[in-house]
């Protein structure tokens, strides 16, 4: 684990930093594939994982984890595929094909027809940050973010591509919409999306 | 049914219980009461498992009236309790027969109060549990005046006695705190925490305790560097751009772009949630002593 840093985060937490998603994906996968008993949270984000377990309970455990990751070898793929549909029919769509140098019939082709990853969730309760993005459409956010985004809209931002599961504000760029329900609290899988999940976006009929 | 109706909410009153920790990875906060053993305690009074829904109350001013024979217990900081307008004291099982009339009166001290009864509040739960998650909108709204709550089957007699510990709640905070995730972007971290004197601000809430004073300062190195977001714990201390630290509670965002500098420790969040705006606040910076577990 030459390349991982433990930062210590409270007395029952340690925030695991490496250099890429897909170190982040492996220590997620290692940890998870552990199953520790006390294990409360484990969190991954752009360059590091959270891993939190039950307060005064040992995080040697963690540690021992952590010393078995092969940060090289990638995580298994995730189980779940998701496929959601998508209307291409979003405000900045014009803006995302001049940007690109391309017709935003190639935009759409392009986002479509990729797989991406749930790289982790965050920002809202099931708000996935997916990778994969071609590299055409890794695009800056907007000059000034919008006061709404409404709910359903499937955007772009630097390397990330994400559907919004309600509205909020918002600064990335809008390709579309879904009707498909991204998070709902009553169901029993109440989120669409969760880390390492694969997702294709489809043209709606 | 069995139930409550809610005659006066008083400035908030939520529905709380140990809140849904595990879901950090989809980007849902932890929720849950703030001052954890006291609702603990009022569960353990009125018979209840220690996981029951109650109520939060801010600051008092609650009024409910029993839909059915039921027991109820206020704990939190000592507050008076009336039932048909005669004091009965918190911090014990109080009976109340169908019509009867219970009102919270306003903590001297401290902020949140919590009712415990007999059956636990049953609205809906999400995420496996009943909190109402001010941040993101999980769980049931905020109880409002009129409110009829649902309360669920009574599986054990109230005991009417236990270790009774009303949350004593200090003029000053001293809290501790230990470094890091992200203490290397400031400048002598310990130093600045331990110099430093803060009050607690009215912007506060079940997100964070927001503090205002002294403006923690950044290495050179750091200055105006971006953090990509990274999960944030319950308890962590994030520094923003200007420097004025907020400690996280119960409904923080799980993830964040700014350093978090420090983790209070669990044990010590439902004192600060119980602190008053204006309420004086220092740190006491601890590093890992060197038996640590993590580093061994």
């Amino acid at each position: 684990m030459e390349d991982m840093r433990l930062r210590r985060c409270g007395p029952d937490a340690v925030l695991v930093e490496v250099d890429s998603l897909d170190e982040v994906s492996a220590v997620r996968a290692a940890v998870r594939a552990a199953d520790l008993p006390d294990l409360v949270e484990l969190v991954p984000a752009a360059r590091t994982v959270l891993v939190s377990v039950r307060p005064g309970t040992d995080l040697a455990p963690v540690r021992r984890v952590l010393d078995e990751v092969d940060l090289s070898r990638p995580a298994e793929v995730g189980s779940r595929e998701v496929r959601i549909p998508v209307h291409y029919d979003g405000p900045d769509l014009e803006l995302v094909a001049r940007t690109a140098g391309m017709s935003e019939a190639e935009v759409v082709a392009l986002h479509s027809g990729t797989e991406y990853e749930v790289a982790f969730c965050g920002f809202a309760p099931g708000f996935g940050y997916l990778v994969g993005l071609p590299e055409a459409l890794r695009q800056p956010r907007l000059d000034s973010p919008r006061t709404k985004v409404p709910a359903g809209s499937v955007a772009i931002a630097g390397e990330f591509t994400a559907a919004y599961p309600r509205a909020t504000p918002g600064g990335w760029r809008l390709l579309g919409r879904t009707d498909t329900t991204l998070f709902d609290a009553r169901r029993d899988v109440p989120a669409l999306l969760a880390p390492g999940d694969r997702v294709r976006f489809e043209v709606a009929g | 049914m069995r139930r409550l109706t809610v005659l006066r909410t008083g400035p908030q009153a939520l529905v709380q219980d140990l809140g849904r920790p595990g879901y950090a990875h989809l980007g849902v906060p932890p929720s849950g009461a703030l001052d954890e053993p006291a609702l603990r305690l009022a569960n353990r009074l009125v018979g209840n498992p220690e996981s029951a829904a109650g109520l939060e109350v801010l600051l008092g001013g609650l009024a409910v009236r029993a839909g059915s024979s039921c027991t109820v217990a206020v704990t939190g900081p000592r507050v008076p309790v009336l039932r048909n307008g005669s004091a009965v004291g918190s911090h014990a099982p109080v009976h109340l027969a169908d019509g009867d009339v219970l009102e919270v009166g306003t903590p001297e001290r401290g902020l949140r109060c919590y009712l415990g009864v007999s059956g636990g509040v049953d609205v809906a739960a999400e995420l496996g549990s009943r909190s109402t998650d001010l941040l993101s909108g999980i769980g049931p709204d905020p109880v409002r005046d009129g409110d009829d709550l649902p309360l669920g089957p009574v599986t054990a007699p109230a005991v009417g006695a236990d270790v009774l510990v009303p949350t004593r709640v200090p003029d000053a905070l001293v809290v501790p705190v230990l470094l890091g995730p992200r203490d290397d972007w400031f400048g002598d971290p310990a130093g600045q925490l331990r110099a430093g004197r803060w009050t607690v601000s009215e912007k506060s809430n079940r997100v964070g305790v927001r503090l205002t004073g002294t403006a923690l300062e950044r290495t050179e190195a750091f200055l105006g560097e971006e953090l990509p977001s990274e999960g944030i714990p319950t308890g962590g201390v994030q520094v923003p751009a200007d420097g004025q630290p907020v400690v996280f509670l119960a409904d923080h965002p799980t993830t964040g772009g700014y350093p978090v500098i420090g983790v209070v420790p669990a044990g010590v969040l439902p004192l600060l949630a119980q602190a008053r705006p204006g309420v004086p606040l220092e740190f006491r910076p601890q590093a890992q002593l060197g038996l640590d577990p993590l580093f061994r």
